[in-house]
């Protein structure tokens, strides 16, 4: 067989992940936990650890050897399961202080299990109310505290609101003290980073924090994530400096083609090996702390001073846009949230716009509105009132529900911490600088609880 | 792909590096001993650099691509140039459709 490959692709495909960091950042397994049912907590649990260990038991060595032989490298290997309020819900037994003290039980046993596949981090301790909190649903939020401050893989979200239902605002005003009590219970208030809560929640989400398996799903699907901000920079960056916005938008589109398609060859590859359906492939720009890997970097490099000044909101909405024509166009599995992620903590680009004060949370707001997910890992005083952090949530969730997207919010209180002071975390999660807030306060809007009807455009029957 | 080719192990690999005598034959040496047979081999001066490109067949070799991978760069570093490899089918979804 001869070589139909030009020179120039064959450097091009080296460049984006010897130098650019073009990698799968995460292959997860989705599990539906639902077969495991019981009216006895001790049965579900046995069930859920045979199901998960059993599926699960493969799954990183396969991973591995996946990634060794294309020479892509799979960064994280997860788990996502059913939502845990549903899954634990027979087995509740009406008594709050014992089916609290279950629903902390079945964390750790998700723990234990995540440990024993041996994988990063298992998504789905969570709950699916956006109209309104069942009981089991009240035990799981009263539970998260606790839950995710004692474990060390376990990852929580709540859906509170969707453009059919509108916004559950007693779940809002609750979540708020909830998200409090997260980051008191955790070294660092590190336990928040691993809460998310929705708007317009996909059940087919790879990334974490916020992925679980959505009860519409077949039983064991893989789903993948691919990131590769460094490869748009790069692209971006090589462009003239006079080059049309439409121009540039042609390029962003090329290059998220090429990397939607080798990550879908690899998606599929593993699937296959594991005998589970590909479900969908999220193509999402996931900026990490290395320098580089910013998506605060890619809009300075369309023309931006500093990410957050005016033209921000623009450039970020032509940049997701791109992202997912490019992925469309190669994938028909395009899933997940698909776009361009811009958590604080974790991008470089951001975190400094936020030092110099370019970045504020207004702005990031606004920004919120085109990106693919929302308002992410950003810190906020520790001293920030639970009704304050609750109107955060409310305004956030109201972008995704009269916008019909995703939405979410991954808000840190740093206890102690004051506006501008830094907060580290190392490692994956990085270090940022405590974003100011407006000091007003939003009490009684929260205090009204109830519910924010859907949206007039939401009636389509 | 004909059918002969369906049980092979395709992979790219790409020399970089100063011009200089023998490079193909310390780059083909070191492919035979590690049991991987080449397909195509086309090569090239650019502005000086030797830049060769080659298709290789993996199905008997020594090692799989993860492992060869590390070996090729550190076999590059000895020599002088810098050697990559990546599977034939990564290049096949990026860049035809």
């Amino acid at each position: 067989m001869t070589l139909n490959i030009s020179l120039e692709e064959i450097y091009e495909t080296y460049k984006m992940t010897e130098k650019e960091h073009f990698d799968i950042r995460a292959v997860t397994l989705g599990i539906n936990l639902l077969p495991c049912v019981s009216d006895s907590f001790a049965t579900l649990c046995e069930r859920v650890e045979k199901k998960i260990t059993t599926t699960a038991r493969h799954f990183v060595k396969r991973a591995e050897k996946v990634d060794s032989r294309f020479g892509i490298p799979i960064i994280n290997k997860r788990l996502t399961i059913t939502p845990a309020a549903l899954v634990l819900s027979g087995a509740l037994t009406g008594n709050a202080t014992t089916d609290r003290k279950h629903a902390v039980a079945f964390a750790e046993l998700l723990d234990k299990c995540a440990s024993e596949v041996g994988v990063d981090f298992l998504g789905g301790y969570g709950a699916l109310a956006e109209k309104g909190l069942s009981y089991a649903d009240q035990t799981l939020i009263d539970a998260v505290p606790e839950a995710l401050g004692c474990t060390e893989k376990i990852c929580g979200f709540i859906n509170l609101a969707t453009s059919k239902a509108g916004i559950n605002m007693r779940g809002v005003a609750r979540i708020g003290g909830v998200i409090r009590d997260l980051a008191l219970n955790s070294d660092n208030a590190i336990g928040a980073a691993k809460f998310v809560v929705f708007a317009n929640a996909v059940s087919d989400n790879p990334f974490m924090a916020g992925g679980f398996h959505g009860i519409q799903e077949a039983d064991n699907v893989l789903n993948l994530g691919i990131s590769g901000p460094g490869v748009v920079r790069r692209t971006v960056e090589a462009a003239p400096r006079d080059l049309a916005l439409d121009e540039i938008s042609e390029l962003i589109k090329k290059t998220a083609f090429k990397i939607t398609r080798a990550g879908e060859l690899i998606g599929r590859e593993l699937a296959r090996d594991l005998g589970v359906r590909f479900g969908s492939l999220d193509l999402s720009l996931a900026p990490t702390t290395a320098v580089g890997d910013s998506v605060g970097r890619i809009l300075e490099a369309m023309g931006l001073e500093r990410v957050g000044t005016h033209g921000s909101t623009a450039a970020l909405a032509l940049l997701t846009d791109a992202v997912k024509k490019g992925g469309l166009m190669a994938s028909s599995r395009i899933g997940g949230l698909s776009g361009a992620f811009v958590p604080v903590s974790e991008d470089v680009g951001l975190s400094e716009a936020v030092k110099c004060g370019a970045l504020t949370m207004d702005k990031l707001e606004a920004m919120t509105t085109v990106c693919s997910v929302g308002l992410d890992m950003i810190p906020v005083p520790g001293d920030t009132k639970t009704t304050t952090i609750s109107a955060i949530i409310a305004d956030e969730l109201a972008i995704g529900v009269m916008n019909n997207k995703t939405t979410a919010v991954r808000l840190i209180p740093v206890p102690g911490k004051k506006a501008g002071e830094m907060v580290s975390w190392g490692g994956l999660l990085g270090e940022a600088y405590i974003v100011p807030l407006h000091s007003e306060n939003s009490d009684y809007f929260i205090w009204r609880k109830g519910q924010i009807p859907a949206p007039v455009t939401s009636f389509r029957n | 792909m004909t059918n002969s080719d369906k049980n092979k192990d395709l992979a790219v690999v790409l020399v970089i590096g100063k011009d200089r005598s023998g490079i193909v034959a310390q780059v083909s040496d070191f492919l035979w001993k590690e049991e991987i047979n080449i397909e195509d081999i086309s090569q090239k001066i650019m502005q000086g650099i030797f830049v060769m490109t080659m298709l290789v067949d993996l199905a008997k070799a020594r090692s799989d691509l993860g492992v060869l991978s590390t070996k090729f760069a550190n076999f590059g570093e000895d020599i002088g140039l810098s050697i990559q490899i990546q599977h034939y089918r990564i290049f096949e979804a990026m860049h035809r459709v």
